[in-house]
């Protein structure tokens, strides 16, 4: 099943006739040619219309959501942004129409459409085109657009390059974001993402500051010399989150002096893989 | 008591006005879209403005618990612009179906220029196609004969007068305005237009029928907590509480509500604030702990917050 059929059947198990009926009437609209102006009007008015309510879908339907295109989670999308998404596809032709038109809409976007416009990059034509809208999306710091990329999103791990691929997950720990919804983390660490982790979190304990464990996931991989060092301080002071964190960051060092480290702490290893802490308890490791 | 200020430049505003406004007891604003105290000379400078009125100002206003609306337009004096103002119309109909957009405005005329003239017409015309309320701005200069002129075009481009708001009232004007069946406006401006004594007097003279208050305050001279401040001092003249409420709150609800877009349930089942969120790069911390309210916040009692 195609994308715009899955939009299509979720927004109809949804919607009160009245709006599928406004629904149908804005597809057929935007779908002329040269209807630019009938598409903008229609996706502003997609919140008026059809409202903002969850669209709820269950495992069948997110089963068939990563079917129609491979790592698609529409899991915690609304019925605006799905409405909005739909409207977009249906007005499609060649890609140089499709850009241009997204970014007159991102021009004159209210928070909840652009938070619709980046969550729909992964079902978007001619994917490789939307790297800068992406990176432009990633730049925003109103925390709910960053993460519309950001989180639950297969199209960053996909298409972006190292450096903004970076550049997205600092960002994250900046504004408090987590890091556990960001698709392919671990698949896309780096050696420079870790030294950039492992330099972050010295300017923040300098400044006496908090630093979510999160970040060690990153770092674990290419763990040594200095960020070993970091890692041992962690283990041996941490809070109880830290501690369980450096355990699992060290576990996944290549680097056999973290072996080593791991040997010296052998109590707090042996409760972390007794309790089986992964990634996401251990923000609640205590 | 709530207040609603509905119209307010809150983008010329700081963050310190946010909160006294909220401890006053003010919960929801109307920002209507105007001119930015010199002319813009291109449409790219309407549309990052526009924008930012639905978008990051609304949001800044919302880390404060205060619900921002906004009203949608070209204003008089940039319709002088031939050439902007036919680029501006053109970018209009994008904004004006936004969520929050409460009606087109503030629109009218300031000089009564013949372009003034296209141009409140065209967005009349607009107002109709879409079915919204229009606010109006009256000019400063020839002001009774400008108010008259803007209800008579308004009729004749086939607006219902209940479906307009003519702003910037004074007692020279309410009569007309209200004998024709729109909704009046009053700006508290200190020193100029209305000021709070003579504001007393009016609604004194003609109660509290389809008559509101509100500061335009924006980058000059101007007071943000306007409306509290003429609220108490209606009170304390002895004007019956119900007629305090009606201006100063629940007018501006009813005329506005009727675009859809307002509602008190937007504030009375209010979200609590929570500061940690950001926008576009910016907090509007700069390294303060963030303001995170456990439960719904709750409303400081007027009264108690507009007399201190």
């Amino acid at each position: 099943m195609t994308v715009d059929t899955l939009l299509q059947r979720w927004l109809d198990q949804r919607l009160d006739p009245d709006a599928a009926q406004w629904l149908g009437e804005a597809l057929a609209s935007v779908s002329k040619v040269g209807a630019d102006r009938d598409l903008y009007r229609c996706v502003s008015l997609v919140s008026r219309k059809l409202g903002k309510a969850p669209l709820g879908l269950d495992a069948a339907a997110l089963g068939d959501a990563a079917q129609a295109r491979p790592g698609w989670d529409p899991s915690t999308w609304t019925i605006d942004q799905a409405a909005r998404i739909r409207l977009l596809l249906a007005a499609a032709t060649d890609s140089d129409t499709f850009v241009r038109r997204l970014d007159q809409l991102c021009a004159t976007a209210d928070m909840d459409e652009l938070v619709a416009f980046y969550r729909g990059l992964p079902v978007y034509p001619d994917p490789p085109r939307h790297r800068l809208r992406a990176a432009e999306g990633l730049r925003s710091n109103m925390r709910v657009v960053f993460e519309a990329v950001a989180h639950r999103n297969p199209y960053p791990a996909e298409q972006l390059a190292d450096e903004a691929w970076n550049q997205m997950v600092l960002k994250a720990l900046f504004v408090g974001s987590a890091l556990d919804p960001i698709v392919g983390l671990d698949r896309r660490a780096n050696a420079t993402l870790a030294r950039m982790l492992g330099d972050y979190a010295h300017e923040r304990w300098a400044a006496s500051r908090s630093i979510n464990p999160e970040l060690w996931r990153c770092v674990g991989p290419f763990a040594s010399g200095r960020l070993l060092a970091d890692l041992e301080r962690l283990i041996a002071n941490g809070s109880p989150p830290e501690r369980a964190a450096a355990v699992l960051a060290l576990r996944s060092a290549s680097d056999p002096e973290a072996g080593r480290l791991l040997e010296r702490h052998a109590g707090i290893r042996d409760i972390v893989s007794a309790r089986c802490v992964d990634w996401k308890s251990a923000l609640q490791f205590n | 008591m709530r207040f609603i200020d509905p119209h307010i430049h809150m983008s010329s505003r700081t963050t310190d006005d946010y909160e006294r406004m909220k401890a006053a007891g003010i919960v929801a604003v109307i920002e209507p879209a105007f001119w930015l105290g010199q002319p813009r000379t291109n449409v790219g400078s309407f549309i990052d403005y526009l924008s930012s009125i639905v978008g990051w100002e609304r949001f800044r206003a919302s880390q404060f618990g205060i619900h921002h609306y906004c009203t949608i337009g070209l204003n008089s004096k940039e319709a002088n612009n031939e050439a902007l103002a036919e680029a501006v119309l053109d970018i209009l109909p994008r904004y004006l179906s936004k969520e929050g957009v409460v009606a087109v405005g503030e629109i009218g005329y300031d000089d009564q220029t013949a372009l003034e003239d296209r141009y409140y017409r065209a967005q009349l015309q607009l107002a109709r196609e879409l079915d919204m309320l229009v606010m109006v701005h009256t000019p400063h200069r020839d002001k009774k004969a400008g108010t008259v002129r803007s209800m008579e075009v308004a009729i004749e481009m086939g607006m219902a007068p209940d479906k307009v708001i003519i702003d910037h009232n004074n007692e020279e004007t309410v009569r007309d305005v209200l004998d024709r069946g729109f909704w009046a406006g009053f700006t508290l401006y200190p020193q100029t237009k209305m000021g709070n004594e003579r504001m007393v007097e009016i609604v004194r003279q003609y109660g509290s029928d389809r008559i509101f208050i509100d500061s335009s305050a924006d980058w000059g001279v101007s007071d943000p907590l306007a409306v509290p401040k003429t609220a108490r001092l209606m009170l304390e003249r002895g004007i019956d509480p119900k007629d305090v409420e009606a201006t100063c709150y629940g007018n501006a609800l009813a005329a506005y509500g009727r675009s859809g877009q307002m509602d008190e349930s937007h504030w009375l089942n209010t979200e609590s604030i929570d500061q940690r969120e950001l926008f576009e790069g910016n907090s509007v911390l700069r390294g303060q702990n963030p303001r995170v309210d456990a439960a719904p916040a709750s409303q400081p009692p007027a009264a108690e917050m507009v007399y201190k």
